[in-house]
C-alpha cells in the first residue's frame, strides 16, 4: 500500500507539472516533449491502478503516434518565431476570463470528487463485472468483441475516415515532378516501338526523331 | 491518506482538466498549443473513465476508454492536417490571421 501511494504521488506530480509545462512552455517543440511526458505517467499510472492494457495502448497511441505526429507538424511548420503574447507583456483581457471559467470548472470538479459516495450496492448493479480469475486484456477483448463489436466497427470507421481526409486534405498535385504513366506502359506494342533496319554498306543508319 | 481511493484518481483527472482549460485560454495565439489543450482534456476524461472502471469494478469503462483514444487520434490528425494545409495558403497559422470567414 505504501508503494501503491508513493508511486501514486510521484506520477502524479510529474503528469501535473509536465501538463503545466505543455501550456506554459515558451518552444512548441517543449511543449511536445512535456506532452509525451505527460502520456508516459498518466500511463505509468493506468498499469499501476490494474488497467495495464489501456496503459499499453496509451503509450502506443499517444506517444508512438499522436505526439509523433505533433512533433512532425512543428518541426515542419516554421513558427518558432511565435512568441506567446503573455511572455512578453502584452496586455490581454481573454486571460481573466479563461482563469475565472478554469477556476469555476476545477472547482465544479472539486465539489463532485468531495461529495461523490459509493451506492451500496454499486458492484452488484453493473452487468459486466471485472474477473479477477483472467486478465485485463482477455476481459477487454471478451466484452468488446460481443457486447461492443458496433462500437468497435464504428470506432474502425472513424479512423478510416480520418485516414481519408488527413490524405485527401494534404495531397497536392506538383509541377515538373516526373511519375511513371501506367497506362502509357502497359500499351505499348512492339510494331509501335521497335523499328528493324536494313543497314547498308559503309553508310551509317539515319534515325529520324 | 495511506489508501489512495477512487478520490485521488480523480483529483488528478480533475487538475489535468483544469490545466487543459486554462491552456486553452492561454495560447489563444497558437493553434498547435490549443489541440495540444485538447488532448490534456481528453487525457483527463480518460483518467476518470479508468479510475471509475477499476473502483467499481466495472469493466465498460475501459471500453469507452479505447473509443475516446480513437477519436482523439482521428482528431489530432485531421486537426494537424488542416493546419498543414492552412500553413501551405497562408505562410502562418497565428489565429488572428484564420478569418477567411469574417466570422
Amino acid at each position: 500500500m505504501l508503494a501503491h501511494l508513493f508511486f501514486f504521488y510521484f506520477f502524479s506530480i510529474i503528469a501535473i507539472f509536465s501538463a503545466l509545462m505543455v501550456i506554459t512552455s515558451r518552444n512548441k517543440v517543449n511543449s511536445v516533449f512535456f506532452l509525451i511526458l505527460d502520456f508516459i505517467s498518466v500511463g505509468c499510472l493506468f498499469i499501476m491502478v490494474g488497467a495495464e492494457f489501456l496503459g499499453m495502448i496509451l503509450l502506443i497511441v499517444y506517444v508512438g503516434a499522436v505526439a509523433v505526429l505533433f512533433l512532425f507538424v512543428v518541426m515542419m511548420l516554421n513558427v518558432a518565431e511565435q512568441k506567446q503574447s503573455w511572455f512578453i507583456g502584452k496586455k490581454s483581457t481573454h486571460i481573466p476570463s479563461g482563469l475565472i471559467v478554469g477556476v469555476l470548472i476545477f472547482l465544479e470538479l472539486l465539489v463532485v470528487v468531495g461529495g461523490w459516495k459509493y451506492k451500496e450496492n454499486v458492484m452488484s448493479s453493473s452487468s459486466l463485472v471485472v474477473n479477477e480469475k483472467i486478465s485485463n486484456t482477455h476481459q477487454i477483448g471478451n466484452v468488446m468483441y460481443t457486447d461492443y463489436i458496433l462500437y468497435f466497427q464504428v470506432s474502425g470507421i472513424i479512423l478510416l475516415l480520418a485516414m481519408i481526409g488527413a490524405i485527401l486534405l494534404t495531397y497536392r498535385k506538383r509541377e515538373g515532378v516526373k511519375t511513371q504513366s501506367y497506362i502509357n506502359q502497359i500499351s505499348r506494342e512492339p510494331s509501335s516501338s521497335v523499328e528493324i533496319k536494313e543497314v547498308e554498306f559503309d553508310k551509317g543508319v539515319k534515325i529520324d526523331d | 491518506m495511506i489508501d489512495i481511493g477512487l478520490g485521488h484518481y480523480l483529483t488528478l483527472g480533475a487538475v489535468v482538466f483544469f490545466l487543459g482549460v486554462i491552456g486553452i485560454f492561454l495560447n489563444r495565439k497558437n493553434v498547435i498549443v490549443i489541440l495540444m489543450s485538447i488532448e490534456l482534456i481528453l487525457l483527463a476524461v480518460n483518467i476518470n473513465l479508468i479510475s471509475f472502471s477499476i473502483f467499481t469494478g466495472d469493466i465498460v469503462g475501459q471500453i469507452f476508454t479505447m473509443l475516446i483514444l480513437t477519436v482523439a487520434a482521428a482528431e489530432a490528425a485531421i486537426g494537424l492536417a488542416i493546419i498543414v494545409i492552412f500553413y501551405r495558403l497562408k505562410g502562418s497559422i497565428r489565429v488572428e490571421d484564420i478569418h477567411g470567414m469574417k466570422g
